[in-house]
C-alpha cells in the first residue's frame, strides 16, 4: 500500500487517463456546454429567419448590410482562430513568451471584431434600424448581440489566461486550459460563419 | 463557467499553498450551518435540494388548495379573477420548476455518484453552485408576490401576447422570465456536471450497460435538460426584451408571430415532460426488482426505450398546438409522432409488469408507490394517446380533461414515484427507516386523494368545463364533480401532512430501534453496499464491478434454473465505512456568493439598473475568486493515515472544480 500523502498529491494532478472516456472532466464539460450552445444559437437564428422580412413598413436589416465591411471583420475573427491555435501550440511546447504573445493577439483580433460590431450597430442605427423598429431588427440585434457577448466573454477568458501566464501561474502543464478556452473560441467563430452566411450573404426573398 | 474555474487548477502541492491575490483559503469541513452553506458534498447538496423542494411543494400545494377552494362551489368570490390567474400560474411554475425538478435533482445528486461507485460528482463546486443558483431563482420568482405587484398571471406556459406588457402590466411576468432564466442556469450547470460524472467517473468494470436503470434514466434526463434549457432560455430572453426594452418579438400588431413563443416554449416543454417523468421511472425500475427479488426484465430494452423517449421527445412538441392553426400536414405529422412515442413507454410498463411476474413480491410502502406509479401513469398515458388524435384533441383543448391528463402523468407518474423513492432510500440517506405502517396509510390516503382530485376532472373536461376560469355558473352539471375534486385535494393535503408527521415521528422512534444497516431492503445496486447513512467519503474502497446488479451477486448466486442461493450475508460483504485519510474536495463559499449576485441583477433589470452593477460585480468577482481559490486546501479532509490508498482507483478527479 502506498501512502496517503502520495495519493493526495496524485489527486491534484488530474491525470487525463483517470477518466472512463479518456477525456478530462473539464474538457468534456466544455464540449457538452458547446453542444447546448448550438441549441441557443439555433433558437436565435431560427427567430431571425422567421422575422427577417417582417419590417412593419420600416427599414430591414438586409437593406442596411455593408457586406464588404462585415466580410473584413469576419476575416479578422477567423484569423483569431488561427492565432488561438498558435497560442495553444506555443504553450504546449513551453514557449510561454510566444504563447503569451499569441494569446494577446487573439484577444486583440476579437476586440477588433467587437469594435467592428459596435461601429456596424451604430451606423445601422443612424440609417434607421433601431432595436425596436420591427421584428426583423429586434431579431437581428438580439442574435448578433448574443454572439458579440459570447466573443466578449471569450476575450475576458483569453485575457485571464494572458495574466495567468504573465504571473507564471499557467505553464505548459496546464496547456489543456488553453485548449479548452480555445474550444470555446473556435465554437464562437464557427457560429459566426453560420450567422454571416445565413444572415448576411443569403439575400432576403 | 467551466473555463473560468480551471486556470489556477495547478498541479502539485507547493503551488497551491501560496494564496494568489490574497483570496481566502478553502473553508474547512465542520458542523453547523457554515458546513451546509459551503458544502460541496453531493449528499448534502442532494438533501438540501430535497428539503427545499418539499418546502416549495407546500407552497405550490397551498396554491392548489386555494384554486380548489375557489372552485368547490359555483360563483364563489374567494379569489378575484386577477388573483386566480396569478395563483394557478404560480401553482404550475412552483410545482414544475421548484418542486418536482429539484426533487428529481435531489435524487440525481445523491444517487448518481453512489450508483456508479464515485466519491463525488465531477465538479463539486459547480454542484453547489447549481443548488444555490436554483434556490436564488426560486426565491426570486416568489418574491414577486411581495415586490412585483403579484405573481405572473399568464399560465406556466405564458403564451404571448398575454404575457406582454399590455395584458400583464404588473412585474409578475418579468419575475417569471428572470427567475426561470436564473433557475435554468442552475439546471444547465447541473446537467453538464452530472453527464460528465456518469461518463467519466464510473468505478472500474462499471460499463455503461452495467449501470443501474435509475442512473440511466437520470442520465437521459440530464441530456434532455442540457438540450431543452437553451431553447427556453431563448424564449425567455425574447419575452424579457419585449417587456423591458420594447423589442418586437411577440407583438402581432408589429407583424410578429405569437406562435414563435409557442414553438420555442413547447420545444422545451415537451422534453420537460420527460425530464419530470424519467427520474420517477428510474425509481420504479429500482424498487420493483428489489421487492420482486428478480432482476429487471429486459434491462437493455429498458435503457434503449429511455433513450428512444429521449430522442422522440423532441419530435412531438406541436401536439400542444393542434388548435393554433399550424396546418394539416404539421398536425398529421405530430399526431403520428405522438402515437409512436407511446411505444417505448409501453415497453417500460410491460417490463415492469414482467419483472413482477413470478417474483416474490413484498408490498412495502416503496413498492406500493411504485406499483401505483405504473398504474396511474398508464391512465395518464392512455389519456395522452387520446390527445394524439387531433380531432379529439381539438374538442379537449383547454378543458379540464387536459388538466386531468397531465396531473395523472406528473403527479401520478412523477410525484408518486419519487415519493416511493423517498421511502426506499430514506434509510440510506438519513440512517433510519420511515415507519412502514404509517407509510402505508400515507400511501392509501394519497392515492385515494389523488384519484378523487384528478379523476373527476376527466368528466368535467368532457362536459366542457374550461381550464383557467376562476369560477363557473350553476346549472351546467359541474357542481358535483368539482366538489369531489376539492374534497380530493384536501385529502392529498392530509396525506402530505401525514408524511411529514411520519418523518418526524419515525425519527424520534428510531432512537429505540436497531439501525437499518447498510442494506435493509436486500437491494441490488451499489449504494446498498455501504453503511447507512452514507459516510462522507462514500466508499472505503471503490468496488470493481462484474455485472449488472453487482451488489446482488455478491450476496447471492443464481443457478441455471434461476434458483437463488445466498452465498454471503450483507454484513460480510458490505463496506464498513471506517476508511480514514480519504481525499475529499474542500468546501467553498464562492458558489453561494455567485448565486447571491444573480437575483440582484434580476431586480436591477426590473427596478434600477444600478443594482445590476452591484449584482454583476458580485457575480463576476466571485467567479474570479472561485477560479483563484486554491484547488484544494492541502490540510483539508484528508489525514495522513497510511491504511488506505483507494483514492487511486480511477475516480480521484474529485478535487477538481
Amino acid at each position: 500500500m502506498s501512502t496517503a500523502t502520495a495519493a493526495a498529491t496524485a489527486d491534484t494532478h488530474h491525470d487525463v487517463h483517470d477518466t472512463n472516456t479518456g477525456i478530462s472532466n473539464t474538457k468534456l464539460a466544455m464540449w457538452l456546454f458547446l453542444a447546448t450552445e448550438c441549441l441557443l444559437f439555433g433558437g436565435l437564428i431560427s427567430t431571425y429567419l422567421l422575422y427577417k422580412t417582417r419590417g412593419n413598413g420600416a427599414v430591414l436589416p438586409t437593406d442596411v448590410f455593408d457586406i464588404p465591411f462585415t466580410s473584413a471583420s469576419s476575416f479578422v475573427l477567423l484569423m483569431s482562430s488561427l492565432t488561438m491555435v498558435l497560442a495553444l501550440s506555443a504553450v504546449g511546447r513551453g514557449e510561454m513568451d510566444r504563447g503569451k504573445a499569441w494569446l494577446l493577439v487573439t484577444s486583440m483580433l476579437g476586440g477588433i471584431f467587437i469594435g467592428g460590431q459596435v461601429y456596424e450597430f451604430t451606423s445601422f442605427y443612424r440609417e434607421g434600424l433601431g432595436y425596436t423598429t420591427n421584428p426583423a431588427s429586434s431579431a437581428f440585434y438580439t442574435l448578433t448581440g448574443f454572439h458579440g457577448v459570447h466573443v466578449s466573454l471569450g476575450i475576458v477568458m483569453l485575457m485571464s489566461l494572458f495574466v495567468a501566464v504573465v504571473q507564471g501561474k499557467l505553464t505548459s502543464k496546464n496547456a489543456e486550459t488553453v485548449e479548452i478556452v480555445g474550444l470555446y473560441w473556435h465554437f464562437v467563430d464557427i457560429v459566426w460563419i453560420f450567422i454571416f452566411t445565413v444572415i448576411y450573404l443569403i439575400p432576403a426573398e | 463557467m467551466a473555463i473560468i474555474e480551471q486556470p489556477l487548477a495547478l498541479g502539485g502541492g507547493a503551488a497551491v499553498a501560496e494564496r494568489p491575490l490574497g483570496v481566502m483559503t478553502r473553508p474547512q469541513g465542520g458542523n453547523g450551518w457554515r458546513d451546509w452553506l459551503s458544502s460541496v458534498d453531493h449528499k448534502k447538496i442532494g438533501i438540501m435540494y430535497g428539503v427545499a423542494a418539499m418546502f416549495f411543494f407546500l407552497v405550490g400545494g397551498i396554491e392548489a388548495l386555494l384554486i380548489r377552494t375557489q372552485l368547490a362551489f359555483p360563483e364563489q368570490g374567494l379569489l378575484s379573477a386577477q388573483v386566480y390567474n396569478q395563483i394557478y400560474t404560480m401553482h404550475g411554475v412552483t410545482m414544475v420548476f421548484l418542486f418536482i425538478m429539484p426533487l428529481a435533482a435531489a435524487f440525481a445528486n445523491y444517487l448518481i455518484p453512489l450508483q456508479i461507485g464515485a466519491r463525488d460528482v465531477a465538479f463539486p463546486r459547480l454542484n453547489a453552485l447549481s443548488f444555490w443558483i436554483w434556490i436564488s431563482g426560486a426565491v426570486f420568482v416568489n418574491s414577486s408576490w411581495i415586490v412585483g405587484g403579484g405573481g405572473a398571471d399568464c399560465g406556466w406556459f405564458c403564451y404571448s401576447p398575454n404575457s406582454g406588457v399590455t395584458f400583464s402590466p404588473t412585474h409578475g411576468v418579468d419575475f417569471y422570465a428572470l427567475g426561470l432564466l436564473i433557475a435554468g442556469i442552475a439546471s444547465l450547470v447541473s446537467a453538464i456536471n452530472l453527464i460528465v460524472t456518469v461518463l467519466n467517473m464510473r468505478a472500474p468494470g462499471m460499463s455503461l450497460f452495467r449501470m443501474p436503470v435509475m442512473t440511466w434514466m437520470l442520465l437521459v434526463t440530464q441530456f434532455l435538460l442540457a438540450f431543452a434549457l437553451p431553447v427556453i432560455t431563448v424564449a425567455l430572453f425574447l419575452l424579457l426584451f419585449d417587456r423591458l426594452f420594447d423589442s418586437q418579438f411577440f407583438d402581432p400588431q408589429a407583424g410578429a408571430d405569437p406562435l414563435l413563443w409557442q414553438h420555442l416554449f413547447w420545444i422545451f416543454g415537451h422534453p420537460e415532460v420527460y425530464i419530470i417523468i424519467l427520474p420517477s421511472f428510474g425509481v420504479v425500475s429500482e424498487v420493483i426488482p428489489t421487492f420482486s427479488r428478480k432482476p429487471i426484465f429486459g434491462y437493455s430494452f429498458m435503457v434503449f426505450s429511455a433513450i428512444a423517449i429521449g430522442f422522440m421527445g423532441w419530435g412531438v412538441w406541436a401536439h400542444h398546438m393542434f388548435v393554433s392553426g399550424i396546418g394539416p400536414i404539421s398536425v398529421a405529422a405530430f399526431s403520428m409522432s405522438t402515437m409512436f412515442i407511446a411505444v417505448p413507454t409501453g415497453v417500460k410498463i410491460l417490463n415492469w409488469l414482467a419483472t413482477m411476474w413470478g417474483g416474490k413480491l413484498r408490498f412495502t410502502t416503496a413498492m406500493l408507490f411504485a406499483v401505483a406509479t405504473v398504474a396511474m401513469f398508464t391512465i395518464g398515458g392512455l389519456s395522452g394517446v387520446t390527445h394524439s388524435l387531433a380531432p379529439a384533441d381539438t374538442q379537449q383543448t383547454d378543458t379540464y380533461y387536459i388538466v386531468a391528463h397531465f396531473h395523472y402523468v406528473i403527479f401520478g407518474g412523477g410525484v408518486l414515484g419519487l415519493m416511493g423513492g423517498a421511502y426506499f432510500w430514506w434509510p440510506k440517506i438519513f440512517g433510519y427507516m420511515l415507519n412502514e405502517r404509517r407509510g402505508k396509510i400515507h400511501f392509501w390516503v394519497m392515492l385515494i386523494g389523488f384519484n378523487l382530485t384528478f379523476g373527476p376532472m376527466h368528466v368535467l373536461g368532457l362536459q366542457g368545463m374550461s381550464r383557467r376560469i376562476d369560477t363557473y355558473s350553476a346549472g351546467y352539471g359541474f357542481e358535483f364533480w368539482n366538489l369531489v375534486s376539492t374534497i380530493g385535494s384536501f385529502t392529498i393535503a392530509v396525506a402530505v401532512a401525514w408524511f411529514l408527521y411520519n418523518v418526524f415521528k419515525s425519527r424520534r422512534e428510531a432512537v429505540d430501534l436497531p439501525p437499518p444497516g447498510p442494506d435493509p431492503w436486500d437491494a441490488r445496486s451499489l449504494e446498498w453496499s455501504i453503511p447507512s447513512p452514507t459516510p462522507e467519503h462514500n466508499f472505503d474502497e471503490i468496488p470493481t464491478i462484474q455485472s449488472v446488479d453487482d451488489w446482488w451477486y455478491r450476496k447471492y448466486s443464481v443457478d441455471d434454473d434461476h434458483q437463488v442461493t445466498a452465498i454471503a450475508t450483507i454484513e460480510e460483504v458490505a463496506q464498513k465505512g471506517d476508511a480514514v485519510g480519504v481525499h475529499l474536495p474542500a468546501p467553498s463559499f464562492w458558489p453561494l456568493v455567485v448565486a447571491v449576485g444573480l437575483p440582484l441583477i434580476g431586480y436591477g433589470l426590473i427596478f434600477n439598473l444600478w443594482l445590476c452593477v452591484v449584482g454583476g460585480m458580485l457575480t463576476a468577482g466571485a467567479l474570479f475568486a472561485w477560479a483563484l481559490e486554491p484547488v484544494d486546501d492541502p490540510d483539508a479532509a484528508h489525514g495522513h493515515d497510511d491504511s488506505h490508498s483507494d483514492d487511486h482507483d480511477g475516480n480521484d478527479n474529485n478535487g477538481e472544480a
